[in-house]
């Protein structure tokens, strides 16, 4: 029995569809649609895979901190971190907050100032209102920006001694922390564009 | 995709030249924002702000009624000043404000050159296009970003009516208050100007 669960569970190598001859013969009913290869799912509840989601429908009023990659396609308004993460506001996100992560990248709505230690990427049809501090930015033609662009140089390091060796862990449940309630920390230091020029 | 062109510019190479002096300038770009403009400018280890100035503009002025009539409205103005142009004095060593001031009505142009003026640090350029060709229903706009010190690269936009058409006299009575004021006539009918407050 267990045998036969596991043989269930795995995911079955994307083999050729059936041909119609051998469906008509096991009386399945037919569909026209193209065959779909089966994608894993993913569980970041668990530590492994892709980002945490903040979907569509989700608002989020507060801080942001996380240690692990996340995506907003909500409403966020606060401040988001996630120091050495990658942080992707997706094309229905509309985030009012400061936002500081390894990775930025923009498809929705930004207002607030950023800081990115590698790279920020402004995607077509992307509106960022705020002043970005970075190493690398990409802007794609179609994307609107309004603000002051400050190119963080890092200098090479030095030939480093050899990295410790990493400890292991037992992932949390989920690295990605909420805080602050409904006006906690209501005021988004997204008066952004251009704090150093601005009257 | 909208189609691009690219010209030498000679006002280009002029302002280029003011980047070298030393690093960490604030250059304030009004063509909005564009990979090579951004890549251009931050090489040289200075900041850039960016905006699009056109579209404020229509932002503020195009929503509904008449653009140029609405740039006499006073609440609309002020509106305009506080989103486009809300910068500390002395806040830029260089601006690039391209063809933009071509839409302006002549009250809210000079509002907005004496803002500039104020804006840009002493010794600052500011280099402007303007349409030379007169007696023109609309003229062609463009987005435009540098590809190097003395080309640009010029996205079509769409066209538009001109609020004035300039020549150099007009021209040095508008910039008259600055410093210097050099022109480049071109051969595509634009006059680039560069001011040195």
């Amino acid at each position: 029995m267990w045998n036969r669960r596991k043989e269930e569970l795995t995911p079955k190598p994307t083999a050729a569809p059936p041909t119609s001859s051998e469906l008509a013969k096991e009386g399945i009913p037919m569909s026209t649609l193209p065959a779909r290869a089966v994608e894993p799912h993913h569980d970041t509840t668990r530590g492994g895979g892709g980002p945490a989601i903040l979907g569509k429908s989700v608002i989020v009023k507060g801080q942001i901190y996380g240690r692990e990659d996340l995506t907003i396609d909500g409403e966020v308004e606060g401040t988001v971190e996630l120091q050495e993460h990658r942080l992707t506001i997706g094309p229905n996100g509309k985030v009012l907050a400061t936002v500081k992560a390894r990775e930025v990248v923009v498809l929705g709505t930004l207002h607030g100032n950023v800081e990115t230690r590698d790279k920020i990427h402004i995607r077509k049809d992307a509106k960022l209102v705020g002043d970005i501090k970075t190493a690398r930015i990409e802007i794609e033609d179609g994307a609107y920006f309004k603000g002051n662009i400050d190119i963080v140089r890092t200098e090479a390091k030095p030939a480093a001694a050899p990295a410790p060796k990493p400890q292991a862990v037992a992932p949390a449940a989920t690295s990605t922390a909420v805080s602050g309630a409904p006006g906690a920390n209501s005021a988004p230091a997204a008066a952004a564009s251009a704090a150093d020029y601005k009257r | 995709m909208a189609a691009i062109a690219t010209r030498n510019s000679n006002g280009l190479d002029q302002f280029c030249s003011s980047l070298e002096e030393r690093p960490g300038l604030s250059i304030l770009d009004f063509a909005g924002a564009s990979q090579s403009t951004v890549s251009f400018i931050t090489d040289y280890g200075h900041r850039l702000y960016s905006d699009d100035f056109v579209h404020q503009l229509d932002y503020c002025f195009g929503a509904s009624g008449d653009f140029f009539e609405n740039q006499s409205n006073p609440l609309l103005v002020s509106r305009f000043m506080d989103t486009a142009l809300d910068f500390d004095d002395d806040s830029f060593d260089g601006a690039l404000v391209w063809d933009s001031l071509q839409f302006l009505t002549p009250q809210l142009l000079h509002a907005v050159v004496a803002r500039l003026q104020r804006m840009l640090r002493p010794g600052a350029s500011l280099l402007a296009i303007f349409h030379a060709e007169e007696r023109v229903e609309e003229i062609a706009t463009y987005s435009y970003r540098i590809q190097d010190h003395r080309t640009v690269m010029m996205a079509h936009r769409a066209r538009r009516k001109p609020a004035q058409i300039f020549n150099n006299r007009s021209l040095e009575k508008l910039f008259q208050d600055f410093r210097s004021v050099k022109f480049f006539l071109t051969r595509d009918h634009l006059r680039e100007v560069i001011v040195k407050r």
